[in-house]
């Protein structure tokens, strides 16, 4: 395995958490300090030269995003962390909030700076009560030292951290959905326009990224763009990014890896490889929504443009790996299951489309369709796609599309035999 | 355990409330602390939700309803939440549910008969490398075997007849 420079990781310990005091030592808050040197707008346009992008799954720019926000219009402004990180296969944040939370409340502080926004909110998925509490003791901490709340740094900068512990249903890792959410009203998505940096939490502007995002933000305040972007294996993308193995590997644990490593090494040297001797068969590249990828992609770079061009996306790079005896039909039935039971029952693409895909797949796997069924199930996508009112559904069509692309003659073994011919 | 939520706690809810200016983001908090004490959140702490906060009771249940980990039918004292998403399918997930319905005796979505476990389905724990998993209250418990779950509910059995 080759040794890769850690970053997000490089205090992290089995088992443990770190505080203050080792954080410090290992240069912790020396970006905070680097960032009240400057002006908000300069460390947005640092942040914007250093080429990062959403580690949530959608992959947008952050400084880019971080400059559509109205720094300057007066009154309360909002930062949101999204930490629901529900989306089958993705586990990254929580490693991070487990081993080194104070990464995200450093990069919390200096985002809010960057954005003028003084009020911020961590929001957390039911199941990570363990994250909740370490970071309820890293903001303390940060408090008790300064580093939140009022006159930060004796700058005169003042920002409020909570943390807010959620309920279930993935819905709430949408950002509009997790905005109601936080004001307690029921949460399904909203409109947009207006976007959340116009109209956001309580209808004032807010500007929402994921944990792994803002830890990130700290180490480039700290080490410079030049330093981040040289992080990347791909000439043309900047920094590390967090995998979390999963699926028919032998090592399914989570690593910080330079973002254009190769899918073999990712699955090969990392994950050692599929259980059992088996061979690889396919993979979800970044969670539940995105596109398979084959044994024609495994010298692909594991990055955002590189996993577009081949009609897939990095997602949340938590890598799912199915072995050679795995009937994909019933890996699509099972991803679409979860989508069908997570829409919120919104927008009727969404509620009525993604059940009827299950009926479809059931009707498959358990041999009772025809190629009428193959039919409809072509045309139910091209009635979601595009249509749905928020983002889930959409997604949910990512691993759908892949079996009808990458996948169709199993599909048609499926009808032929009238069963599953890999009996699952 | 028949009371919604101890006096300290409302008192300390209501003067949260009254000192912030949108007091319904504390729905939820309110909701989970109710099933934190009570086990699971009856009309009537739907309605104290409501009179502690300063909002309709229909606010509330609208949110009440809409979260899977908010309980508004009565559950056992243990509730075992088992993942089904891809990775833990992957890993044999299927055949730990069927485990956990032969053993206790429930289909997903039942109570034990004593009252002392509920079973049911849930989307990804976030413990995909340790698949398969499942959450027993906040814990989370992972690599799961038969043999695990069985002591697992060994356990369990023990912890809540130490608590009457």
């Amino acid at each position: 395995m080759n040794a890769y420079t850690q970053v997000l990781f490089k205090n992290r310990r089995p088992n443990e958490t770190v505080l203050l005091p080792e954080y410090e030592k290992n240069g912790g808050y020396q970006g905070l300090r680097a960032a009240m040197k400057m002006q908000p707008a300069e460390v947005c346009e640092l942040v914007k030269d250093s080429g990062l992008r959403g580690r949530g799954g959608a992959g947008f720019p952050t400084g880019i995003k971080w400059s559509f926000f109205p720094a300057d219009q007066p009154g309360d402004k909002y930062l949101v962390c999204n930490g629901d990180e529900m989306e089958p296969g993705t586990y990254k944040d929580r490693q991070l909030l487990l081993a080194d939370p104070h990464q995200l409340v450093e990069g919390m502080a200096i985002a809010s700076y960057a954005l003028q926004a003084q009020i911020g909110y961590v929001f957390l998925r039911y199941a990570y009560e363990d994250c909740f509490q370490r970071l309820e003791q890293a903001i303390e901490e940060a408090v008790e030292a300064g580093y939140l709340g009022e006159n930060i740094l004796g700058s005169g900068f003042d920002f409020e951290l909570h943390v807010h512990g959620s309920a279930g249903r993935y819905i709430l890792g949408e950002e509009t959905s997790q905005l109601n959410g936080l004001e307690g009203r029921r949460p399904n998505p909203r409109s947009k326009p207006p976007f959340p940096a116009q109209r956001g939490l309580f209808g004032r502007p807010t500007n929402v990224n994921n944990v792994e995002t803002l830890a990130t933000v700290p180490h480039i305040l700290t080490h410079g763009t030049t330093w981040f972007q040289d992080l990347a294996l791909n000439p043309e993308s900047a920094g590390t990014k967090l995998f979390g193995l999963s699926g028919h590997l032998n090592r399914t644990e989570c690593y910080e890896l330079p973002l254009g490593i190769t899918l073999r090494e990712v699955v090969e040297d990392f994950g050692g490889g599929v259980r059992e001797g088996k061979k690889f068969k396919a993979c979800l590249p970044g969670g539940a929504s995105t596109p398979y990828l084959t044994t024609d992609h495994l010298d692909v770079m594991m990055d955002f443009n590189p996993l577009e061009e081949v009609e897939s996306r990095l997602g949340t790079a938590g890598v799912t790996v199915f072995n050679e005896d795995t009937c994909m039909v019933a890996v699509t039935r099972n991803l679409n299951q979860f989508f069908a039971r997570e829409s919120c029952g919104w927008c009727t693409p969404c509620r009525d489309g993604l059940s009827t895909i299950s009926w479809l797949l059931d009707r498959i796997e358990f041999g009772q369709a025809t190629n009428d069924d193959l039919a409809m199930l072509k045309d139910q996508v091209k009635n979601i796609k595009g249509r749905s009112f928020c983002a889930l559904a959409e997604g949910a069509m990512g691993p759908v599309e892949a079996l009808l692309r990458l996948f169709e003659h199993e599909i048609i073994d499926h009808i032929k035999q009238g069963g599953c011919p890999f009996a699952c | 355990m028949n009371e919604l939520l101890p006096q300290k706690q409302i008192n300390s809810f209501k003067d949260k409330a009254s000192e912030i200016s949108h007091p319904h983001e504390m729905i939820i908090d309110l909701l989970r602390a109710i099933q934190l004490h009570h086990g699971w959140v009856p009309d009537d702490g739907v309605l104290l939700t409501a009179e502690v906060l300063g909002v309709l009771p229909i606010e509330v249940e609208e949110v009440a309803t809409f979260y899977d980990k908010i309980f508004r039918r009565e559950v056992g004292k243990r509730v075992i939440h088992i993942c089904d998403s891809i990775c833990c399918w992957t890993t044999g997930a299927e055949m730990i549910a069927e485990h956990l319905k032969k053993t206790l005796g429930i289909g997903l979505g039942e109570t034990t008969a004593d009252g002392l476990f509920t079973l049911l389905p849930t989307c990804c724990l976030g413990a995909c490398g340790e698949a398969p998993a499942m959450m027993i209250g906040f814990t989370t418990h992972g690599l799961l075997t038969t043999e695990k779950i069985d002591d697992i509910l060994q356990r369990e059995r023990a912890a809540v007849a130490a608590e009457v």
